[in-house]
């Protein structure tokens, strides 16, 4: 990437001083830093809630928004928060009751997905510009930031964090044990929009950094590692930031020596820590024989 | 619009209709037991490894075939035996998956650089090009199209049985677990044939939309299942008449717009439920969990 560095040195702070004198990285740190705690901390939830799926289809369809956004000449931002939101509320239209409820959820979920990602491809096609372009949009780079870019996502961030910060006992109380929760008077459905809505939200702020296709890494693989390794939900939260965070720099420092992308050293790292997580939580349970399944929302 | 030709003198017209159809046929068989399996997360996980898994094989060399069969199918199979009885967790499956695709933008890397191409081998691998079969090519793809149909058919019984009521299928001695790889290597199959159709973003929708709706207008499993690959199939022409006939519309997007449009009018004709509680529900799956909650004694 930069040409003229002299490579990786293990003096760790000379290192990091010559990747931050470049403005792009300083950009790329600062914009990682906010991905990774907001991603991390709606990752969490979703683990928890079991949404992988749809929080996969929300993180792709800001594709179709961007480039219907640009066939139509208007900020690509409008189009991912557009579409982000949309699918977020399509998707929280049916209910998700009893067993099969799932099932239901997750066909509606899929033809969502599928046919909004073939309404991106419409798009590109009508567009007729660069086909390089869609690589860009899905796979993204963190190597191009404008500042108006970041004060979009830390705008988001704060808002979305806010918000989950007023409602996250009762959400967490709600996506545990949904049934007596609603007992108790707590609104589980509206709830559960309202968390679809935040994850869209927050997904249409990342994807116009990360691209379409990488934000899903970060919200899942942070969340499920720390939900390995632990069951208490402050402690959760706070591992799965720090994880997200480590992954996120970790990524940015080895990419800027290496002329593969980003989005390769990120999910390889994420999913590397995962592993050795599951590794780990199992030669520990098979040496403290605590029966599995204890811990809440743990791996099953 | 221009006059058009005879479509049936268009020999990439034949080639794509006779692929499309064994390939929108076997995708539809498949997808039923799919999406009545609750497994339709998992048919995401695959597209986004059948785009790794091609992109593979283009970086390295080798036939794309081998790359896209050789993933999904050993993806498949991974899936299945990380999860308890040959269903993964959706954890897992994102946490595998989100790295299987920064694998996929590595090759993707690897190939546009060795190869000095530009980015169009990724688009065409993830949109699909099915006017661009040759005959051999589709001669091929519809054989092993028909072959996952018939091995699908050869198992229908035994798996559906498996699929409504695992319990009671294991305890008359049908080979649960066997069936449930066996499904998945399927899955695979099919998931890999409909890459080269619609491409590996949009095969999602061939899987989930044509057995969505069956599911919802057929009751009993025979039929839903004969709907399914029936409605599959129609779309696929549907779609593929209304590319030839529209100037500029890309195949893949024509075949998901018939799909979804097919899958969102079968919300409209759902029966309401609550007006008579004893009949059937929506949802096969649905009417069949309950007719088991009402017979089964309480689970502890």
């Amino acid at each position: 990437m930069a040409a003229a560095d002299p490579g990786w040195s293990w003096n760790v702070f000379a290192d990091l001083e010559r990747i931050w004198s470049y403005p792009f990285m300083v950009a790329a740190f600062w914009a990682g830093t906010v991905v990774a705690v907001l991603a991390g901390v709606l990752g969490w939830f979703m683990v928890l809630r079991r949404q992988s799926f749809i929080g996969h289809t929300l993180a792709v369809v800001g594709f179709p928004g961007a480039a219907g956004a640009t066939l139509l000449g208007v900020s690509a931002l409008a189009g991912y928060f557009v579409f982000c939101l949309a699918a977020a509320l399509v998707v929280a239209a049916v209910p998700r009751e009893g067993r099969f409820g799932g099932a239901e959820e997750s066909v509606l979920t899929g033809a969502v997905q599928a046919f909004l990602l073939a309404c991106g491809y419409l798009f590109v096609a009508l567009y007729r510009g660069s086909l390089g372009g869609v690589n860009a949009l899905l796979f993204g780079s963190f190597l191009g930031i404008t500042t108006g870019q970041v004060a979009v996502l830390v705008t988001v961030a704060a808002a979305v964090l806010a918000v989950l910060a007023a409602v996250g006992r009762r959400l967490l109380y709600a996506s545990v044990d949904p049934a007596v929760a609603a007992g108790r008077g707590v609104p589980v459905r509206r709830l559960s929009v309202l968390f679809l809505v935040l994850l869209g939200a927050a997904t249409a702020a990342t994807s116009q950094i990360t691209g379409t296709l990488l934000v899903f890494a970060l919200l899942v693989m942070p969340a499920a590692t720390a939900q390995t390794l632990t069951g208490r939900p402050g402690r959760g939260l706070a591992l799965t930031v720090v994880i997200a965070l480590l992954v996120t720099w970790a990524a940015l420092i080895v990419a800027f020596y290496s002329p593969y992308p980003i989005g390769f050293f990120l999910t390889t790292l994420a999913f590397g820590g995962y592993l050795l997580a599951r590794v780990g939580r199992t030669v520990v349970l098979r040496l403290t024989r605590v029966p599995a399944g204890q811990a809440l929302g743990g791996a099953r | 619009m221009t006059v058009l030709a005879d479509p049936f003198a268009q020999p990439f017209l034949m080639h794509a209709l006779l692929a499309g159809s064994a390939i929108a046929a076997a995708c539809g068989l498949v997808g039923y037991f799919l999406v009545l399996r609750a497994q339709v997360f998992t048919g995401d996980a695959l597209s986004h490894v059948a785009f790794t898994g091609a992109l593979a094989a283009l970086a390295l060399g080798y036939d794309l075939r081998l790359g896209l069969f050789g993933a999904t199918i050993a993806a498949a199979l991974l899936l299945g035996a990380l999860g308890r009885s040959g269903r993964a967790d959706d954890v897992v499956i994102g946490s595998v998956f989100s790295w299987v695709l920064g694998l996929g933008v590595f090759f993707l890397t690897l190939y546009t650089t060795s190869r000095s191409t530009h980015g169009n081998a990724g688009v065409s691998v993830l949109f699909g090009s099915i006017f661009g079969l040759s005959a051999g090519q589709a001669r091929t793809a519809a054989l092993i199209a028909a072959a996952v149909g018939l091995l699908l058919l050869a198992i229908a019984r035994p798996l559906l049985f498996a699929s409504l009521d695992e319990a009671v299928a294991t305890a008359r001695g049908v080979p649960v677990r066997l069936l449930g790889f066996a499904f998945l290597a399927l899955v695979g199959a099919a998931a890999a044939e409909a890459t080269q159709a619609v491409g590996a973003l949009l095969l999602l929708g061939l899987l989930a939309a044509p057995a969505g709706a069956a599911q919802r207008l057929a009751h009993s499993p025979y039929p839903g299942l004969a709907l399914s690959c029936a409605l599959a199939v129609g779309e696929l022409w549907a779609g593929l008449a209304l590319a030839y006939a529209v100037p500029g519309m890309p195949p893949s997007f024509a075949i998901l717009a018939c799909a979804t449009a097919v899958y969102a009018a079968a919300f409209a004709v759902r029966p309401r439920r609550r007006r008579h509680p004893n009949r059937p529900g929506p949802t096969l799956a649905r009417t069949l969990e309950e007719r088991r909650v009402r017979q089964a004694p309480r689970a502890p």
